[in-house]
């Protein structure tokens, strides 16, 4: 008798070690199950607002959203009652896995050796363990483009999502060439003579490649054709297989590279940047180049602007007719992306529209319109569960899912507040002197 | 023909000293606020109320005012009114950041190099803002003093911004920036053993100084010989006397511990810690010396000794006890402090005081102007902005913002180019594209120290 409650007692002890051990795994693995998403408020993006909607996921895909939808026996429920649910945001311009601390040159991989090297692959280079990953989804954002900078072409962007333990795995199916559009435009500590110089120079450097692009386009099967790899990768862009990026900011590059564009003959371009675009949004439309703009939380170009040009600028693009989408262009701090949609929003362009442009414009403007940015049957289980409107920042983000995978919900970020807001041991009891 | 010449001479005397006046003398203004919902700070949150402004102070707070004669009057019914904002780390309206010929250089000051034309004091105060904290770089271990500053743009006199009453405030930095500094030029400091040492040996040749001096006065006769007066010492004495609250740009937990240490041995125990990404892990030690923190609310990895950070840093340290403020060391993020102060309630659920606190009464008390502005009270000076939703929305937009009661922005009546000067040589004008690195104004303000080398680093 007492030996048996001994024993049950040993059991119990293990049993509740083990649990516990498992508890604190998951804590930090994803879970892949079939969900029933129940009782929230669904924000579709593309069919509206549902109340009280259920969603079901089953191996990350969306397999059915409404109202009146049958759950799966075999789906863990998960009630969201008072919730909202939104697809997961897109940030379409970062360099997330790339770059690890900025002012460290060996935890960079974004700009490769020369102004011609069309054929790095942002791709390559991304760090599925970077720190800035989960603190970035936890936040909502399920995934970015990535891209490498510097240059006239320095390589393709590719867009991931922010889960996965291989950039394959991370990878979402939608990559394109950059190519930085001779700026016109002074940055910080450049005097204008030193601008007009590089802008001259880039101009010839892109003209002349893509002239000899398009020559090696025609010959690249024939037997004489040498092997160039960055002729190899420009190639495809001019046979238009491949979607390009164009960086572009001040207005009247802008133009230019509307004029670049159409004597290209070039279909599947973005315009990517565009701070100046609400000078020349009537032109931009009419071209019918679709934007990535942002950051949105940013200086206005000229002295002379108003204050808020830059809040302005994605509002004055979406109600002239072009297709606007907003970046962060950042890396460590792409979480701040529903405040810039938010601040756009704000400033004219409204909330609905504000929200299109971090997730189903954005996914149009990459080709993966048919699997993610908006909560659809078919779509990729990509989404957040928030307590409210996720522009507010009193607003918490409570649950993600990229993939179909529960997300774990935390980060170093939210670690480190664990550890701290009470630490232990806290103040020394007996302060310790110095000896000076 | 005589008297006429008096008459000229007179008058130009008069015009003389009446422009003397003028710049002693800092406008003022009469409003009359009312049916707003007014964010004290001090004193909860008031439906429906008026606030009175007089001679730039205010006079009055509460429902159905009076209006006096000769008041502006605005009628706020579903705004809300707010202290005006203050940036307690900003390089803005400076023309020149580092004084880097030296590792310490208490001796100069940033009111020497004010320009009230920067079109950023105009962006700043269409973010709300009212008054700033124009600090010296980070490329030294005693940098240079500070300005603390009111914006009141229109004026081409630096000394009109000046905010009169605030104490003298010195910046002071560790960690990387002067190591770094250190390093390129071959001398100390290249570690923070090195900064810790640097600061010790300035103090205690500052009280030798001190010593050197009392003997003197103490016992003056002229065959003795007066010491050689060094304004440098002169600082370095102020700071140990209390008189010059010193500010520091630090990121990691033991270097803010070390300067606790050190300030403890010195008895200085004025003490805000600026950017103090790690403040958080020394958060109970920040507390009991009294020390305040200023910082990013989610600025990190930038640099090394800010990858450990969190954004949780704000939230962990006011649970701590620990006076802290939301600064933005950014000509861009100046714009939207309410915004930033407002991510303390996403990391770390701060209410809606406590998160205004953070860019109103706590940036106050970090440079001794608590007095005069942070809050809504009756007494303090007439700083207030005015928002269409509750500042802590995303959505709010700025509307009106007062510095002593005169009108320094209004939403209504914006016009798109604010500039001051205008260069007339200038046929097109300058298209600068936005780059968040680029706009952080302590990694901006390096260039200036081309004699180090140190190009785009330091933040």
């Amino acid at each position: 008798m007492r030996s048996t409650k001994l024993l049950l007692t040993i059991l119990v002890l293990l049993l509740s070690t083990t649990l516990s051990v498992a508890q604190n795994d998951i804590m930090r693995q994803a879970r892949a199950e079939k969900f029933a998403l129940t009782n929230a408020k669904i924000y579709t993006v593309t069919n509206g607002v549902i109340e009280n909607g259920t969603i079901v996921i089953s191996n990350g895909i969306i397999e059915a959203v409404g109202t009146d939808v049958s759950i799966p026996s075999d789906a863990i429920v998960i009630d969201y009652a008072g919730q909202e649910i939104y697809p997961g945001m897109i940030d379409s311009g970062t360099q997330l896995g790339l770059v690890e601390i900025g002012s460290i040159a060996e935890a960079q991989d974004i700009r490769e050796f020369g102004d011609i090297t069309p054929q790095m692959e942002a791709l390559t280079a991304v760090n599925p363990n970077s720190e800035a990953i989960p603190v970035t989804r936890v936040s909502g954002v399920t995934t970015v483009i990535t891209r490498p900078s510097g240059g006239v072409f320095p390589g393709t962007a590719a867009t991931i999502n922010l889960f996965g333990y291989t950039p394959d795995q991370m990878f979402a199916g939608s990559k394109g060439l950059v190519i930085n559009f001779p700026s016109s435009g002074r940055r910080w500590r450049q005097t204008q003579e030193e601008a007009d110089r590089a802008r001259e120079r880039a101009l010839k450097t892109l003209n002349e490649t893509w002239d000899k692009a398009e020559l090696y386009a025609k010959i690249e099967n024939s037997d004489e054709a040498r092997y160039y790899p960055e002729m190899e990768a420009l190639a495809r862009v001019v046979k238009g297989e491949m979607k390009v990026y164009i960086e572009v900011n001040a207005a009247k590059d802008i133009l230019s590279a509307i004029e670049w564009v159409q004597e290209k003959g070039l279909s599947d371009v973005v315009f990517t940047g565009v701070s100046e675009g609400w000078r020349v949004a009537e032109e931009l439309a009419e071209a019918g180049i679709p934007v990535i703009t942002g950051p949105v939380q940013s200086v206005p170009t000229r002295s002379s602007d108003a204050f808020d040009a830059a809040y302005k600028n994605p509002s004055v693009m979406q109600k002239a007719g072009i297709k606007v989408a907003i970046r962060t262009n950042d890396t460590e701090n792409s979480r701040n992306l529903p405040y810039h949609a938010g601040f756009a929003a704000a400033y004219g362009m409204g909330r609905e529209e504000a929200l299109k442009a971090i997730t189903i414009n954005a996914a149009e403007i990459m080709g993966l319109e048919d699997q993610i940015g908006s909560i659809e049957v078919g779509k990729k289980a990509n989404l957040f569960v928030a307590t409210g409107d996720p522009f507010e920042t009193s607003t918490q983000i409570i649950e993600v899912f990229i993939d179909g995978y529960q997300i774990p919900m935390t980060s170093r970020q939210i670690e480190l507040y664990n550890e701290f807001l009470d630490r232990v041991p806290g103040l020394n009891k007996n302060p310790v002197t110095t000896d000076q | 023909m005589k008297t006429l010449k008096h008459a000229s001479i007179f008058t130009i005397l008069m015009l003389l000293f009446s422009m003397n006046d003028a710049k002693a003398q800092a406008p003022k203004g009469d409003v009359l606020i009312q049916n707003a919902t007014v964010l004290t700070i001090t004193n909860g949150t008031l439906e429906n109320t008026d606030i009175l402004i007089e001679d730039g102070k205010i006079k009055n707070i509460g429902k159905d005012l009076r209006q006096p004669n000769n008041v502006t009057v605005i009628d706020a019914e579903g705004m809300f009114v707010m202290p005006g904002i203050i940036d307690a780390h900003s390089h803005i309206a400076g023309t020149s950041i580092n004084e880097g010929t030296s590792q310490v250089t208490a001796e100069v000051s940033m009111e020497d190099v004010v320009n009230p034309m920067d079109v950023s004091i105009y962006r700043a105060l269409a973010g709300g803002v009212t008054s700033i904290h124009l600090m010296h770089g980070s490329a030294n271990v005693i940098g240079g003093q500070n300005e603390t500053m009111k914006l009141r743009y229109g004026s081409t006199n630096p000394d009109d911004l000046r905010f009169e009453g605030a104490p003298r405030t010195i910046k002071f930095a560790l960690g990387e920036n002067p190591t770094r500094g250190g390093r390129r030029r071959g001398i100390q400091p290249q570690t923070r053993m090195g900064v810790e040492a640097m600061v010790r040996n300035s103090f205690n040749d500052a009280i030798k100084y001190r010593e050197a001096w009392a003997a003197y006065n103490s016992n003056r006769s002229n065959r003795k010989m007066a010491p050689e007066y060094d304004l440098r010492m002169e600082t370095l004495v102020d700071i140990l006397e209390g008189e010059i609250l010193v500010h520091c740009h630090s990121y990691r937990a033991d270097e803010i511990y070390m300067l606790m240490r050190v300030f403890s041995d010195f008895g200085i125990d004025k003490l805000t810690f600026q950017h103090a990404n790690e403040a958080y892990k020394v958060a109970p030690e920040l507390a009991a010396f009294g020390a305040s923190a200023s910082i990013f609310s989610d600025w990190w990895a930038y640099k090394l000794e800010v990858y450990y950070s969190t954004a949780y840093n704000a939230a962990i340290l006011t649970r701590n006890g620990v006076n802290t403020s939301i600064n933005s060391d950014s000509g861009e993020l100046i714009r939207h402090l309410f915004h930033e102060a407002a991510k303390s309630q996403k990391y770390g659920n701060l209410s809606d005081n406590e998160a205004l606190r953070l860019i109103t009464l706590n940036p106050a008390m970090q440079l001794g102007i608590d007095d005069h502005v942070g809050s809504i009270e009756v007494g303090k000076d007439g700083d207030i902005a005015i928002f269409d939703k509750h500042p802590l929305s995303t959505y709010a937009i700025p509307q009106m913002t007062f510095v002593d009661g005169v009108k320094y922005f209004d939403i209504n009546t914006d016009e798109a180019d604010q500039r001051i000067m205008i260069d007339p040589e200038a046929s097109i004008e300058d298209v600068v594209i936005f780059n968040r690195e680029d706009f952080d104004m302590c990694m901006h303000e390096e260039s200036l120290v081309n004699f180090y080398e140190l190009v785009n680093e330091e933040k």
